[in-house]
């Protein structure tokens, strides 16, 4: 059987279980009202788990470790030459295998290779022999142990919740484990990246040029590699800069009207046609900026006799700076809110017009969550992918202008990784060095703006 | 502070155990040479009446006290005077109020100068997070009362000396007003009415939110404040009424009921319901 | 307290100085209003004018051209061994029918030179639809019938109006001759104006005038599948144990920190995880809406809780102290009277997060849904692709067609995402409690 058909089976067993499970305790509480502990179906569910929970377990081990511990034993087959290089040859070797596992053929395959390829297939096999027995064995004994406890006493509603419980911790160690393998795919190629670059070449550096590793081994000598992240960095800060230019005020003094001076009828009308701006997939701007914005830019510029690159990062940037005025307008408008009426009142008593306790008592109360408001809306600038990618340039160009076309570090990694991907080759693996330095920046931002918010938060109570 | 009205204001039968609620007020609503005048004044939220024709002088340089119990509109009419009923959308305020003769509703008064020249310190203390220093500057900035920094100065420890708090607070006026004690909060919020010199002083219950020691010098504050300025207290407690207003309204369910002579109105009240008041029979 | 000589204001002195201020705050006022206004002002216009140029571009892009043709159905020539099956058809001269047609519309025209120019003028995607075409309607055979063909890209764009004939025929795409023939074909009334039926249902073609979104659909709807159904559960279980069951030490802070970083880590860097993790470790085959799905799932896990968790907070304890009072467990407490009652929230929340996953394309980009896919996947592990990479995809095309072709995906794209969130919005009025 397969592996997906050995699932479903498991979960066919699981349910039969659960109603023999069931039957059992409907018929002991009918004989003796009153005395079953949990209700009947809960001793299905029970019988069912204690079936179908270490079944899949089993299941699950052997379907991720036999790939690991074939890829092991298939080693035993590599020529010494193989074994000897350096990682990239181990993995074009493991390539080779896997094609005559899946049949594919490309000419001339080395012997080695077909061995290797050959025991694969027998191993997998024997896999599936020995999955098949395991799993059914320990669905069977396992529920009939479970079935057998039931009787009038046991308390399998304990235990079930208890096994819920547990699937709920489970549940939420997701959110970790997420974590910790972002936190690890990233750093794990970075450190590889940076055994092949030295840091400081990468985070000082003026001038970013991967070449393709085989030109460079080949040493065609066209030139080494630099991988100065600087242009990209200046490139990000640029354009989240002119977005920011755009975004602040609009998205400032639109919270600060929404708030104070708007009737209830206008606020519900123009506050989600705003956050509609927020809900615009960014492949749709990037699209807007780069059909659009971009051509208009630019010919703007060039009928007032300057030079603009065909795309500049003034319209990442300006369009960058619309997505992000909802983030401010909300956040702010929140921040505004809930500011106490009693400052308010005490403003008004005293004869201040609107504008004035606004400005000189609304305002500074609500400053850190103002400002804390601003440095998310960064963070998000910072990371934005695609409407940089499709609006602004691939040249590494470190300039400050923002007539010229310059590259960000989102825009570095898609290019980078959406092409041909060699995993030893230095330039793959700038690519996760770029996105260490993305992750450090956004959840330094982001940690600062809670540290705002939790410092200033006691002024006023 | 109300600004809620309460189902009870709305009864059509205007009895409370039996007794009716004067169509005319009893008392002198009228006094010599008033600060301020109002000629039958309705409040409204929405439908909700909330003052039901009231007419009522306040006395120049005096200290007048609005007595009644929760819900009868006492807060309500209090913020007539300096307009502050303009803040709240669904309130509506028709009739003539008037300072030094001059209706409070007329164009040609702005909002803005009426409040300076009628302050009001509210229930629960307000002051903003700003410095004590700033706290106390900010009408009298806001409204370019001081030609230069020396005169800022000047005005600011005045203020903060009038109202009894100088001595505490002259080595710390850079430090956040919400630092201090709510006593001592209550007494920076009157320096600041102070500080765009008024002629008029709003208070509502400024003291219910203070414990005895801090009411006390509230107390003696207002018995100071008094010479120079018009106040109109509202307060929930009779004693305090008694112990520091020249003259007392007693209002009840949206209507005034009584005005006169504090010493008369508690010693000798001219309506069954303020003597019902007074002595506790209902509150 | 005695009485200083400090100075004072008299009121007199402070009235007057007030009303001197007056006109400057009222103008100022006036502006600061001003201001207001026009902040809100620019940002709704920037909405209108993305919504006007999408919409001015798109709409258009919901029609083609096509030409209208009598094909004679020669059984011989289109069925040779006349089985009537598609492997059978495939050796079938469609091509030839379909010219024998075309050059019998334009009044049979000389030369190669001609002849080429003419076959310039319909798509080259005609022969596949003769043959859908005999397929469906065998009956037809060996009689004559009229079919729409889509019209060449370039021939599209002419008809449009935005190749001009003033333009030197050299710097044009379109030559004079094929120009004659258009307007030959237009004076016979063969050319029409329709519902662009290749968007709908035909897949990602290089060809604008055949290029359609068919394949993207399905894939986004496969891949939000996925998403969906490991988000869902997932993110209500952590939000029912984080608000109902963990204890406030250490342990749980962590996880909630982890929640809130998470929510704050850019869409590519959950692309990039996906590619070393499920692709490179776990070797799973690229491009699959499986993958995908499971990308977007940890990526929308986040709001899926936040939002979760705010709609449990919402239910009032006294519900909980109800049931506990008449001896349910906490368990059966949280699943047969918290749970139902925040249902609606978790509900809107989820629709939200899944409005967000559907514009998605770093990520998707990350593991590889960009390889030029022409099938339309039948299940979550064939390659397919998601429509807001499609769009992307299209936008590098320069012709003037794709142009149309990628505003209209981008409509239909937003008109998903608004109903989605129209649902949401219905959704949590409709079922709204107040306590």
């Amino acid at each position: 059987m397969s592996f997906t058909n050995l699932m479903l089976t498991v979960l066919v067993i699981g349910a039969l279980y659960f109603i023999a499970g069931q039957r059992v305790a409907l018929a002991l509480r009918s004989n003796n009202a009153g005395k079953l502990h949990s209700l009947p179906h809960y001793h299905g569910v029970w019988a069912a788990v204690t079936s179908a929970l270490p079944a899949l377990f089993v299941l699950l081990t052997i379907l991720i470790g036999k790939d690991l511990l074939f890829q092991f034993w298939a080693r035993d087959y590599f020529p010494e030459d193989v074994m000897s290089g350096d990682t990239v040859d181990r993995a074009i070797a493991l390539a080779k295998v896997a094609n005559v596992i899946n049949g594919i053929s490309f000419g001339e395959v080395e012997p080695w290779v077909q061995a290797a390829g050959d025991a694969w297939i027998r191993w997998n096999a024997n896999a599936i022999v020995v999955a098949n027995f395991l799993v059914l064995s320990v669905s069977l004994v396992g529920g009939l142990l479970g079935y057998r406890r039931i009787n009038l006493a046991f308390r399998s509603r304990n235990y079930v919740e208890r096994i819920l419980t547990w699937m709920l911790i489970g549940s939420s160690l997701v959110a970790i484990l997420t974590t910790i393998g972002i936190v690890l795919s990233v750093l794990f190629e970075s450190i590889r990246f940076f055994k092949l670059i030295p840091p400081q070449d990468f985070l000082f550096g003026l001038e970013w040029n991967p070449q393709f590793e085989g030109a460079e081994r080949a040493g065609s000598g066209g030139g080494t590699a630099t991988y100065g992240m600087v242009p990209m960095f200046v490139g990000t800060f640029l354009i989240s800069a002119i977005a920011l230019t755009v975004a602040i005020p609009i998205g400032l003094f639109s919270a600060i009207y929404l708030a104070e001076y708007a009737t209830p009828r206008i606020r519900g009308i123009v506050k989600p046609l705003l956050e509609i701006l927020a809900g615009v997939p960014t492949v749709v701007y990037g699209f807007f900026a780069a059909l659009t914005v971009a051509p208009f830019v630019k010919s703007v510029g060039e009928s007032m006799g300057l030079e603009v690159a065909s795309e500049s990062a003034l319209a990442a940037g300006l369009v960058m700076g619309v997505m992000i005025i909802p983030f401010i307008s909300s956040l702010s408008d929140d921040v505004i809110n809930a500011v106490p009426q009693s400052l308010r009142d005490a403003a008004y008593g005293l004869g201040s017009t609107r504008s004035e306790a606004v400005r000189q008592v609304v305002l500074p109360a609500a400053l850190p969550g103002i400002v804390a408001a601003v440095i998310l809306a960064v963070s998000r600038a910072v990371g934005e992918t695609m409407i940089v990618v499709m609006a602004a340039g691939l040249a590494a160009n470190l300039s400050f202008n923002p007539l010229d076309a310059v590259t960000t570090v989102t825009s570095q990694i898609v290019t980078i990784l959406v092409g041909d991907q060699e995993f030893e080759s230095a330039k793959t693996l700038s690519a996760f060095a770029l996105a260490l330095m993305l992750i450090s920046t956004t959840l330094a931002l982001n940690y600062f703006a809670l540290q705002i918010v939790k410092k200033y938060r006691e002024q006023y109570d | 502070m109300e600004t809620i009205v309460s189902d009870s204001m709305v009864q059509n039968t205007n009895q409370v155990e039996g007794r009716a609620v004067p169509e005319k007020t009893l008392g002198e609503i009228q006094v010599d040479n008033p600060r301020m005048t109002a000629r039958n004044v309705n409040v409204f939220y929405g439908e909700k009446q909330a003052i039901d024709n009231i007419s009522l002088d306040i006395g120049m340089s005096q200290v007048i006290s609005f007595i009644g119990p929760s819900g009868c509109g006492k807060s309500t009419f209090l913020r007539c005077l300096n307009r502050m009923n303009d803040t709240i959308d669904i309130c509506k305020v028709d009739g003539e109020i008037k300072i030094d003769h001059q209706n409070i509703y007329d164009p040609a008064i702005d909002v803005v100068s009426l409040r300076a020249r009628v302050g009001m310190v509210f229930q629960k203390p307000n002051p903003f997070p700003k410095s004590i220093f700033d706290n106390i500057a900010y009408g009298p900035r806001i409204h370019g009362l001081a030609a230069s920094k020396v005169e800022l100065d000047q005005i600011v420890e005045s203020s903060l000396q009038r109202a009894g708090l100088w001595e505490e607070v002259k080595d710390r006026l850079d430090q956040p007003g919400t630092g201090l004690s709510g006593g001592q909060q209550q007494r920076l919020c009157i320096a600041r009415a102070i500080a765009v010199s008024p002629e008029v002083i709003l208070m509502d219950e400024p003291c219910s939110a203070l414990d005895p020691i801090a009411t006390a010098k509230v107390e003696e504050l207002i018995h100071e404040l008094r010479e120079q300025y018009t106040i109109v207290i509202v307060t929930h407690s009779m004693q305090q009424a008694a112990r520091i207003s020249d003259r007392t309204a007693y209002f009840h369910l949206g209507k005034l009921v009584e005005v006169g002579d504090t010493k008369q109105v508690f010693t000798n009240p001219k309506h069954e319901l303020t003597q019902d008041y007074i002595t506790g029979r209902f509150g | 307290m005695t009485d200083r000589t400090y100075q004072r204001l008299d009121p007199q002195q402070a009235a007057e100085r007030v009303k001197a201020s007056i006109n400057l705050r009222k103008r100022k006022e006036t502006r600061f209003l001003w201001l207001g206004k026009t902040a809100v002002a620019i940002a709704l216009g920037f909405l209108v004018l993305l919504f006007a140029g999408i919409l001015s571009k798109g709409i258009p892009g919901l029609f083609q051209y096509y030409v209208t043709l009598d094909v004679q159905l020669d059984a011989r020539q289109l069925d040779p061994s006349g089985q009537m099956t598609v492997e059978s058809i495939a050796g079938g001269d469609f091509d030839g029918a379909i010219l024998t047609s075309l050059y019998e519309a334009l009044g049979n025209p000389e030369g190669r030179k001609a002849k080429r120019e003419a076959r310039r003028l319909i798509s080259s995607g005609s022969s596949q639809r003769l043959m859908s075409y005999v397929l469906d309607n065998p009956e037809q055979l060996e009689s004559m019938v009229s079919i729409q063909f889509a019209v060449d890209d370039d021939v599209d764009t002419f008809l449009r109006g935005l190749i001009s004939r003033e333009t030197p025929e050299a710097d044009r795409r379109i030559s004079d001759q094929l120009i004659g023939y258009i307007d030959a074909l237009e004076a016979e009334g063969r050319i029409s104006y329709e519902i662009s039926d290749y968007l709908f249902f035909g897949s990602a073609s290089r060809d604008a005038e055949m290029a359609g979104i068919r394949g993207a659909l399905v894939g986004s709807i496969l891949t939000l599948l996925v998403c969906i159904v490991i988000a869902f559960p997932l993110g209500v279980a952590t939000a029912v144990y984080l608000e109902e069951m963990a204890p406030k030490n250490r342990f749980t802070e962590i996880i909630e920190i982890n929640i809130n970083n998470l929510a704050a880590v850019p869409s590519v860097v959950f692309g990039i995880m996906g590619l070393a993790i499920f692709i490179v470790a776990f070797g799973m085959p690229r491009s699959i809406p499986l993958v995908g799905g499971v990308v977007l799932a940890l990526m929308t896990l986040p709001t899926i809780i936040i939002s979760s968790r705010a709609a449990i907070r919402a239910v009032p304890p006294s519900i909980r102290d109800a049931a506990l009072g008449v001896g349910a467990s906490k368990m059966q407490t949280i699943m047969h009277h918290v749970l139902p009652l925040a249902m609606p929230g978790m509900l809107t929340g989820t629709i939200i997060g899944m409005a967000q996953a559907l514009g998605e394309t770093a990520p998707l980009l990350m593991i590889g849904m960009v390889a030029f896919i022409v099938d339309v996947p039948a299940g979550v592990t064939d390659p397919g692709t998601v429509l807001p990479v499609q769009i992307f995809m299209w936008a590098d095309f320069a012709e003037r067609m794709f142009v149309q072709k990628t505003s209209a995906a981008i409509i239909v794209l937003l008109a998903f995402l608004i109903s989605m969130n129209a649902a949401a919005i219905l959704l949590r009025k409709k079922l709204e409690r107040r306590w």
